[in-house]
């Protein structure tokens, strides 16, 4: 990014935690894992600085342990700076801020933060799209155009149940965005919302603290709805690979469509690494007996059994003559020996004894829940 | 000067070139070989040496350093990255009496006199960059001061005939060392040297002083150091070890202590969480195993795509072997790809390299009429073997063929 312009980023964490409530139980969106080894604040995060956006606030609001725990320094993301760097911003941090109810409100509530910033630009992102994405064409596109908000958004062929959890636009032919429907009843082909978006800073300030002496706060249904014709809120196309978790279901779908090599290219293009915390764990060893076909696996894990279009994530055990199929194993999960697994999503330190036979539906996968025993 | 007292400093001689690895140590130093998937060989020194409690650690270099500089950075990867302490890469440099390179194990040390006094500390460990082991060097330490020793060196029992390569001693019922002889012709006993000592680091610095000023010495610990406490009656002792350590010193030793790694009989566990393994983790995917793979007996990391045969073997981070490739007992390291049809077996491949369709590198030990005849093949650092071409048993590649 040229350095005649600066740019903030700031991560919306804990937006969107509804649409995945088994996942979010004990967590934000930002730290659901995802992909093997990542979380999805990984992916937002990533982009920014892969886009030379040095300065990141993360927004937090509730169940935000894990978060912090995965971000520490953020010296993994090349954050831990003394000019910009890693900010975590939890409510209550400011006399304003406490628990908002939207994206203006939270906003308002970290403006001390953002106020102090050199950046002319922000780059607002959530953790619900995991793509490769470069910010800086986005910043360009912003100020070439004018605009006073750019959003990003994605192609995408729709089902009427993730309809419920989008933001779609209709988009003129000068890609400025005319109509903005939000959860709509429709399915098909949509210019769906990605959720990032890029404003001046000193455009932010003007809608942020209007939008607080009117007790606005969201984001969506205030400025882009409420807005659409006033001000000009120019869409910006993201092509390539993309998923967005709207629901366990997609969050289902989008850890397999990692199993294509084409997306997997095109998610982690060798130029762009996609930055996580590192667990030091050792190598994966694959044991005698063991069968492994068309999967994704992180780190330390140890198979010594059958596993066939599975993620699984690091330090997973399974054991000797165990068959899982479909399936999303995360950290630290152990399936017993001569399991029967189908279909399933455990989360963390799920411990499954041996012999046990799991099966779940490939629209509804079986979900098991941080430490369950069975 | 404000000092911050370090009890034990660790001083790692990491500036030999290794000549016996051949073409892996053209490029770097011997401790930054790759092992074990995601190791370089100074990953365990270094470990033992967090997971121990010595957080100060100053790494010897001298030949091809710039790996292993890259590689230790600031020590973060193994929070080695202190205030008071931490890593810090030592190589020679130039003072007002001239410059001068490292002349021997012994002179290295003194060359870093300084460094060590600016921690004041009581001991000294020194350690090599040569070995695969886990070792908790604190419990040498304690064993060291319950036993008022002035030196105390790390032994294990050999066999005789490994016995002719390394530093040999006799001990007597107290752990008190009465003999000391470096690679014997004809070996008095089994008890050899791990290359692993620590000193009482008054001690040593006098006789470190002493070496130096004698031209007529070896400036080598073994050499010299050693049998020159001995003799003036200094109270060493051995201090036994009886977990895996295995030297990496040459072709054949390396691919048998990675080999190692597959062996559950052996006790060399990686996935103990009370003594982790640190290293600089690549940035990379997931591996991924695609649907025409065939893998067991094997141990793989992040970015590697499998999509052949692959048995009994290492491959290292971001390591390609495509559908129709068989990889069977060997070590492929980073970055390295083995195209479709091609053939690896029983061989080292070094980083970065291609194997183009069909080649075949190696041979299973059976195959080979002379058993003379067959040995590990490598490959050294980014080559490109070509198609249909052939690497023999015992064949050692520095170049493209």
């Amino acid at each position: 990014m040229s350095s005649n312009r600066s740019v903030l980023g700031l991560i919306f964490s804990n937006m969107h935690d509804s649409t995945i409530p088994d996942l979010t139980k004990e967590r934000t969106m930002g730290s659901v894992l995802f992909g093997g080894r990542y979380r999805l604040i990984d992916f937002p995060l990533s982009n920014m600085v892969n886009s030379g956006i040095d300065e990141v606030g993360v927004i937090t609001k509730s169940n935000y342990q894990s978060l912090l725990d995965h971000l520490g320094s953020g010296r993994e993301w090349d954050l831990a700076r003394k000019i910009g760097g890693l900010h975590l911003l939890p409510p209550f941090s400011h006399v304003q801020s406490g628990m908002y109810r939207g994206r203006l409100e939270a906003l308002y509530g970290v403006w001390n933060f953002i106020k102090t910033s050199n950046a002319d630009y922000v780059v607002l992102s959530d953790c619900d799209a995991v793509t490769s994405i470069d910010f800086s064409k986005v910043v360009d596109y912003h100020i070439e155009n004018g605009a006073d908000i750019t959003a990003v958004y994605a192609k995408d062929v729709i089902t009427s149940e993730q309809a419920q959890n989008a933001t779609v636009f209709s988009i003129n032919d000068d890609d400025r965005v005319v109509d903005v429907l939000l959860n709509p009843h429709i399915s098909g082909a949509c210019n769906i919302s990605l959720n990032m978006f890029v404003l001046s800073k000193e455009f932010l300030k003007n809608i942020v603290l209007e939008a607080a002496s009117k007790s606005l706060y969201s984001f969506e249904q205030a400025i882009l709805q409420g807005r659409t014709h006033e001000y000009k809120i120019m869409a910006y196309r993201h092509d390539g690979f993309f998923c967005k978790i709207t629901s366990m279901e997609t969050f289902y779908k989008a850890n397999m469509s990692l199993l294509n090599s084409d997306n997997r290219s095109k998610l982690f293009p060798e130029n762009r690494p996609v930055y996580t915390k590192v667990r030091d764990n050792p190598p994966t060893k694959f044991g005698i007996g063991a069968s492994v076909k068309n999967s994704l696996i992180g780190d330390g894990c140890i198979i010594e059994g059958t596993v066939e279009n599975c993620v699984l994530f690091r330090g997973v055990k399974v054991g000797k003559g165990a068959a899982v199929k479909n399936s999303i194993l995360m950290q630290d999960t152990a399936i017993g020996a001569k399991c029967d697994i189908n279909n399933v999503i455990t989360d963390k330190n799920v411990k499954i004894s041996d012999m046990r036979m799991l099966t779940g539906s490939q629209n509804y996968p079986l979900f098991l829940g941080k430490g369950a025993v069975i | 000067m404000y000092t911050t007292k370090k009890e034990c400093v660790a001083m790692l001689l990491a500036g030999g070139q290794g000549s016996r690895l051949y073409a892996l140590t053209h490029d770097m130093a011997k401790p930054a070989v790759p092992y074990g998937g995601k190791y370089r060989i100074i990953d365990f020194p270094l470990s033992n040496c967090v997971n121990s409690g010595i957080d100060t650690v100053g790494v010897l270099t001298q030949y091809q350093p710039l790996v292993l500089n890259d590689y230790i950075g600031n020590g973060q990867p193994w929070d080695l990255d202190k205030q008071y302490g931490g890593a810090h890469c030592l190589p020679p440099y130039q003072t007002a009496l001239g410059a001068e390179w490292y002349k021997g194990t012994a002179n290295a040390i003194y060359q870093n006199i300084a460094f060590v006094e600016r921690y004041a500390p009581e001991y000294v460990i020194i350690l090599s960059g040569d070995h695969i082991y886990k070792m908790d060097y604190n419990k040498m330490l304690e064993f060291h001061k319950k036993k008022g020793a002035d030196a105390t060196i790390a032994v294990q029992t050999v066999t005789l005939e490994e016995a002719t390569r390394l530093g040999i001693m006799t001990a007597n019922e107290d752990d008190i060392i009465t003999e000391f002889e470096e690679k014997p012709k004809h070996p008095k006993s089994t008890l050899a040297s791990m290359g692993i000592y620590i000193f009482t680091w008054s001690k040593l610095k006098q006789y470190l002083i002493e070496n130096e000023n004698n031209p007529n010495e070896d400036k080598d610990f073994g050499k010299a150091i050693i049998p020159n406490m001995l003799n003036a009656g200094e109270k060493m002792v051995a201090y036994p070890f009886e977990g895996y350590w295995r030297d990496v010193g040459t072709l054949d030793s390396l691919w048998e202590a990675n080999m190692d790694l597959l062996n559950p009989n052996i006790p060399i566990d990686l996935y103990d969480p009370d003594w982790k393994m640190y290293s600089r983790n690549p940035i990379m995917p997931p591996q991924y195993i695609g649907a025409d793979a065939v893998i067991e007996n094997s141990m793989v990391t992040d970015g590697c795509s499998v999509n052949g045969t692959v048995d009994f073997s290492i491959l290292f981070e971001g390591v390609t072997v495509e559908a129709g490739a068989t990889v069977t007992d060997s070590i492929i390291m980073p970055g390295s790809v083995i195209k479709s049809g091609a053939i690896v077996e029983y061989a080292i491949v070094g980083e970065n390299c291609v194997v183009e369709a069909g080649a075949q590198i190696g041979a299973r030990p059976e195959t080979i009429e002379n058993r003379d005849d067959w040995g590990i093949a490598v490959v050294g650092h980014n080559i490109t073997i070509s198609a249909d071409a052939k690497v023999l048993p015992k064949q050692i590649i520095s170049e493209n063929i």
